[in-house]
C-alpha cells in the first residue's frame, strides 16, 4: 500500500498510460483528449454560429463521461491516494524557478505563482490562464491531436504527421520555457 | 450504463497522470528544461509498449471487444497545419504546464484557476472552428 502512496516512478506510469491506449482502442474508440473539447463546443450549441460544430454531440456522449472520470480520478488520486504531493524536483530547476519569482517549486502540483485564487483575481494572472487555454484550444485542433492523440497514439503507429506535430510542441514548449517565460514572470 | 467503462476509464487515467506527477506544472517545465528524464521516461515507454499493440491491431491479432478489426485512425495530413498547430499548442502546454486530459485531472483535484484554462481552451476550440476554412491547410 505505500508504494501506491508514494509517487509512481516513470517505468510504472508509461505502461500504464499504454494500458488505458489498449482499453480505449479494445472498446472501439481512438485515444485522444483535445477532440472531447470540440464535443462540448458542439454541446454548448456553437453549431449555431458555425458549420464545423454541426454534428451529433450524443455519438460521443462516451467522451463527456470520460472526462468526468478524469476529474474523479484526480479527486480520488489526491485525496485518498497520496500522503504527500511534493516533487523530486532536479535542484537546478529549483533554483532557476526561484531566480523567477517562484517560491517553494515543487511543494505542490503546481505552483502558487500561476494557480492561486488571489493570482486568478489579478488582470496580468487571469489573462496567462486564459490565453494558456486558448493556445491549447486553437492549435490541438489545428494540428488535430495533443499529447494522447499524436505523441502516444500516432507516434506508436508511426504517423508522420504526429512526428511533425510533436516536433512542432516542442518548438513551442522551448520557446515558452527559455525564451517567453523570463518575459512573463522576470 | 453504457458508458460506464469509460468513467471508470477515466478515474484510471486521471489517477495514474496525478501519481505519475505528469500533470504537475513543475515536471512540464523541467522537461522542456531537459533537467529530468521523468517526462521522457513516461512518454517514451508509453509510446513503445503502444507500438506493441498497435501492430497486433494492425496485423488482426488483437480485436476489440465484439471481435472487429481495430482500426486506428489517420491523423490529418498537412505540413503546415500540423506544425503551426503543434507550435501554438506547445506554447500553451508549456504555460499552463498542462495538455488537455490534465486540465480535468487538475481540476478534480481542486485546483479552480484551471477551470479559466478550461474555458480558454473551450474558447480557442471555438475560434478554431470558425476559421477552420480560412486557415491554410
Amino acid at each position: 500500500m505505500d508504494f501506491i502512496l508514494q509517487p509512481w516512478p516513470w517505468f510504472v506510469s508509461g505502461p500504464l498510460i499504454a494500458i488505458i491506449l489498449f482499453l480505449f482502442f479494445h472498446f472501439g474508440k481512438n485515444f485522444g483528449v483535445s477532440a472531447n473539447l470540440e464535443t462540448i463546443c458542439t454541446m454548448a450549441g456553437a453549431g449555431k454560429v458555425s458549420d464545423y460544430f454541426k454534428k451529433d454531440w450524443k455519438e460521443r456522449d462516451w467522451a463527456i463521461v470520460f472526462l468526468v472520470g478524469l476529474t474523479i480520478g484526480g479527486y480520488i488520486a489526491v485525496n485518498y491516494l497520496s500522503v504527500t504531493t511534493e516533487i523530486d524536483l532536479n535542484p537546478i530547476t529549483v533554483n532557476e524557478l526561484a531566480d523567477l519569482g517562484f517560491a517553494d517549486a515543487g511543494k505542490t502540483y503546481v505552483p502558487n505563482e500561476i494557480f492561486s485564487i488571489e493570482n486568478m483575481q489579478t488582470l496580468k494572472g487571469f489573462a496567462i490562464l486564459l490565453i494558456a487555454g486558448i493556445l491549447i484550444g486553437f492549435g490541438t485542433r489545428y494540428a488535430d491531436g495533443c499529447t494522447s492523440g499524436h505523441a502516444i497514439t500516432g507516434l506508436s503507429s508511426f504517423q508522420l504527421p504526429s512526428l511533425i506535430a510533436v516536433i512542432g510542441f516542442f518548438i513551442g514548449g522551448l520557446v515558452m520555457t527559455w525564451i517567453l517565460f523570463p518575459l512573463i514572470f522576470g | 450504463m453504457k458508458n460506464l467503462r469509460f468513467l471508470i476509464i477515466g478515474i484510471v487515467f486521471g489517477i495514474v497522470l496525478s501519481k505519475s506527477e505528469a500533470v504537475s506544472w513543475y515536471r512540464i517545465y523541467e522537461m522542456f528544461k531537459f533537467q529530468s528524464f521523468h517526462m521522457y521516461g513516461i512518454i517514451g515507454s508509453a509510446v513503445a509498449i503502444s507500438a506493441i499493440f498497435m501492430y497486433f491491431f494492425k496485423i488482426g491479432k488483437i480485436k476489440d471487444y465484439s471481435g472487429n478489426q481495430i482500426n486506428i485512425k489517420e491523423k490529418e495530413k498537412g505540413f503546415v497545419r500540423t506544425l503551426a498547430g503543434g507550435i501554438i499548442f506547445g506554447l500553451g502546454w508549456a504555460l499552463a504546464g498542462a495538455c488537455p486530459a490534465p486540465i480535468f485531472v487538475l481540476i478534480g483535484q481542486g485546483i479552480l484557476p484551471m477551470i479559466v484554462v478550461l474555458l480558454g481552451a473551450l474558447l480557442g476550440t471555438f475560434i478554431y472552428g470558425l476559421l477552420s476554412k480560412k486557415l491554410p491547410n
